[in-house]
């Protein structure tokens, strides 16, 4: 478990993790927290923030100086092994102890205990790709994988988990710039020939742009109206002040929920949705790649609609005689051109409990994991599995005398990303809000649990209500954004992204916390 | 190279004999599982699809021939040549005599699978002296908006105390306490939900046989005279939270969630939730009117 708090942000599948830990099962946990998922392991490492590639590269050093790899696997299925093997022999024991603040014999445990292990995952969520590095972050992690063959077989593998209910279903149906449905290739000109025929429309050959470059043209005035589904971007993005200014300036801007959020506040026009989950039917995606249903238990409020209709509506306007198909209709055309969800009838989805993608025909079961062709005995005519080189780099934010103490966010049990749905009902451990602070750093700033300060990074200075709290280093403060209407948080988080996911830099912002000259006690 | 495929699961068959006719099964199924295969209707209260059994409420046993007493079928591992009896009128008696227990000491009327098995059974309450049988009177304990705590209703079952434990959660807020007839399931040293381990969950309420848990929303409308099960319809969706996609039940009566379980025999789940999936539906119905 690295860089994620399963026990808190995906409870029941940690309920799986602790079946197995009941069985027998080791497990690690790399996090800067004496996280709730940490308390459970074997053995809890708890590095520094940012240190992940030293951290991987220092274990698969000492995989090959231990010669623990697959050798098998590697010579079958991979490519790139001496170049990687080259990348990481500066990340000794000793130099690794250094960058991450872990004890040398913690990291060969854990290097020995992956590389040996029968079967062995691989999970992470955010505390790996909310860094600049993010992506060499997860390829960091990949690059273990291929070094022991710890993917592509029943009990082993790489597991990322989703954040959002249909996050996975969202990037899976097209809504990403680069991709077209079930994640063909939009630059692919066979294949955009393909949606071409049956949409009968010309298809733009470019990629599109991610959120956060979307957030830099509108900046630059570049992009000039935007509609926004289902997001809050408002509160939910790094460096917050830039990003409402930036929406703000819009020309144009469309905003369509369920509720009237921040982002909708500043909107031109807003389209009241109905909730997916519970006031219409469809599809939604989870982190094992399952299709699942989802079916209407309420009538929506006054004249919500299902998101569905109204971009129906929208596109009937614009192209007459659209209609209004309904999402099973729309989820039939969508089988004709996405081969991984060909074989996912609406009746095999109520019938099997949903499925797994890919499912290429009626007659598949579906697929309980994916890679499995890196041990085919022609690996299925593909390319060897590529090792990539990565190269660590610190936090963007630098901690210096000015600003001596690091901020990570990450999310509690009870609450959900910008609060918008979760602050409905009334939950007896509501935490979150405050700013968690290791022990000593209170000492030395003379507070206490309740003590009012004001915090301030690069960016913005807010005020926050200290909590003080023994699982955290000496250094480091945790806290949320689930509250955004009375503690800002995002005012404090950095712009930095990362090039290759688009993702910013959320567990890392330098900051000075100053009591408050009345703080109460 | 390795095999890539999950591994086959072998067990082998095992033949009992239920009340004359031969049942197979599988090895590490139990008496009851081949109870259910014969088609018997085997009265449990302490038994769970998704919890170890602890043998509390002995309301399932069966007679097993070579065996002095009476064995809990819910927990007995079925062995290969058993011959077990389920409709003697000693297993009767024993059942019917249990459920007579469980009802003079706990309020079981709002389980309708006890009551109904009070009538099939014969149950006869008015032989037990109201004057001289002690009687679980505990005020229900509303500590918070979730879930409340009635144990005037508690048969000491200890599904909950599972759910919470090692069988699901992993919480262990609460435990049996006291002793004789003063055993009652507690938080550490009886403080209240809000300042115990618990993680509201609600995995105890979902696994509760006699509603001594119960959503506040159904305690509230039951209060008022408004709860309506033969009127709710029950909607199965998809959490809305992260993704691990759970499966919810929505039960709701006038176009509001009144209560939310999920399948037992879901693989996600097994019948398990999170406090978001639980209870963190509200936000669809704050509604303005």
């Amino acid at each position: 478990m690295w860089g994620t708090n399963a026990r808190e942000a995906h409870p029941i599948f940690f309920h799986h993790i602790l079946k197995g830990i009941r069985n027998g099962a080791k497990m690690f946990a790399v996090d800067p927290r004496r996280s709730q998922t940490a308390k459970f392991a074997d053995l809890w490492l708890g590095l520094n923030v940012g240190s992940d590639i030293a951290l991987a590269n220092g274990i698969g050093k000492y995989i090959i100086d231990n010669d623990l790899q697959n050798d098998e696997f590697i010579a079958h299925s991979t490519q790139g092994f001496d170049t990687y093997v080259d990348s990481v022999q500066e990340w000794t024991l000793e130099r690794t102890s250094e960058v991450t603040g872990l004890p040398v014999d913690a990291i060969a445990e854990l290097a020995e205990a992956y590389a040996t292990a029968e079967s062995a995952q691989l999970c992470w969520t955010l505390g790996i790709t909310e860094h600049h590095t993010g992506a060499e972050n997860v390829m960091a992690l990949c690059n273990l994988a291929l070094l022991t063959g710890h993917v592509g077989k029943y009990g082993s593998g790489l597991v990322p988990i989703r954040g959002q209910n249909n996050v996975q279903g969202g990037g899976d149906m097209g809504a990403l710039p680069n991709k077209l449905t079930g994640f063909q290739d939009v630059a692919n000109d066979e294949l955009r020939a393909k949606f071409e025929a049956a949409w009968d429309c010309e298809i733009p050959a470019t990629p599109g742009k991610h959120l956060t470059l979307m957030m830099e043209a509108i900046a630059a005035k570049e992009l000039t109206h935007l509609y926004v589904i289902g997001e809050n971007p408002a509160d939910a993005d790094a460096d917050i002040n830039h990003v409402r200014a930036a929406l703000q300036g819009l020309e144009f801007l469309v905003v369509q929920d369920i509720f009237l959020t921040r982002t909708a506040t500043y909107a031109d026009v807003v389209l009241p949705a109905s909730a997916g989950w519970a006031e219409t039917e469809g599809t939604v995606t989870n982190s094992e790649r399952r299709v699942q249903l989802g079916r209407k238990a309420l009538d929506p409020p006054g004249d919500a609609k299902n998101d569905l209709e109204i971009i129906n509506m929208i596109a009937d306007r614009m192209s007459p005689g659209w209609g209004n198909p309904s999402p099973q209709e729309m989820w039939d055309e969508l089988r004709t051109v996405s081969p991984m969800h060909a074989g996912m009838s609406y009746e095999r989805l109520e019938n099997e409990g949903g499925l797994q993608w890919p499912c290429p025909s009626e007659d598949h079961p579906g697929s309980q994991f994916l890679h499995g062709w890196l041990w085919a005995e022609d690996l299925e005519g593909r390319d060897p599995a590529p090792f990539t080189v990565n190269v660590w780099r610190p936090p963007m934010d630098e901690v210096n005398a000015e600003y001596p103490l690091l901020m990570t966010t990450g999310r509690v049990l009870d609450s959900y990303n910008t609060g918008v749905q979760s602050d409905g009902y009334n939950s007896p451990i509501r935490s979150g809000e405050d700013l968690d602070m290791a022990p000593a750093d209170a000492e030395r700033l003379g507070v206490v649990t309740g003590s009012r300060v004001e915090v301030s990074s690069r960016r913005a200075t807010i005020d926050m209500t200290v909590r003080v709290q023994p699982d955290l280093p000496t250094g480091l403060c945790f806290t949320t954004y689930h509250f955004s209407e009375t503690t800002d948080v995002n005012q404090l988080t950095i712009e930095a992204w990362d090039k290759k996911s688009g993702t910013a830099e959320f567990k890392a912002t330098a900051i000075s916390v100053r009591p408050k000259v009345d703080a109460g006690v | 190279m390795t095999m890539t495929e999950r591994p086959v699961e072998l067990r082998s068959k095992v033949t009992v004999t239920i009340d004359g006719a031969d049942v197979d099964v599988l090895e590490g199924d139990t008496i009851l599982d081949a109870c259910n295969k014969a088609g018997k209707d085997t009265p449990t209260v302490c038994y769970g699809p998704t919890v170890t059994p602890v043998n509390a409420c002995r309301v399932c046993v069966v007679e097993l021939e070579g065996s002095r007493t009476l064995v809990p079928s819910c927990s007995r591992p079925a062995e290969d040549g058993m011959v077990v009896t389920t409709d003697s009128d000693r297993v009767d008696a024993n059942r019917k005599m249990v459920l007579e227990f469980l009802a003079t000491s706990s309020d079981v009327s709002q389980s309708e699978e006890i009551m109904g098995w009070l009538g099939d059974y014969g149950a006869d309450l008015d032989r037990y002296d109201p004057e001289t049988t002690e009687r679980m009177t505990d005020e229900v304990k509303i500590q918070d908006d979730l879930y409340i705590r009635a144990y005037d209703r508690c048969v000491l079952c200890y599904k909950c105390v599972e759910a919470c434990g090692e069988d699901a959660q992993w919480t262990f807020a609460i435990a049996m306490s006291g002793r004789g007839f003063n055993n009652r399931i507690s938080t550490e040293f009886d403080v209240t939900l809000p300042d115990s381990a618990c993680v509201y969950c609600g995995n105890c309420v979902a696994v509760c046989p006699t509603n001594a848990l119960q959503f506040k929303t159904e305690f509230d409308l039951r209060k008022m005279g408004e709860w309506k099960p033969e009127e709710q319809t029950v909607a199965r969706t998809v959490c809305s939270y992260c993704g691990v996609g759970c499966n919810l039940e929505l039960h709701v009566q006038d176009n509001s969630i009144v209560k939310v379980t999920s399948p037992d025999d879901h693989s996600i789940t097994s019948g398990n939730l999170c406090v978001k999936g639980r209870f963190g539906y509200q936000y669809v119905q704050n509604r303005a009117d």
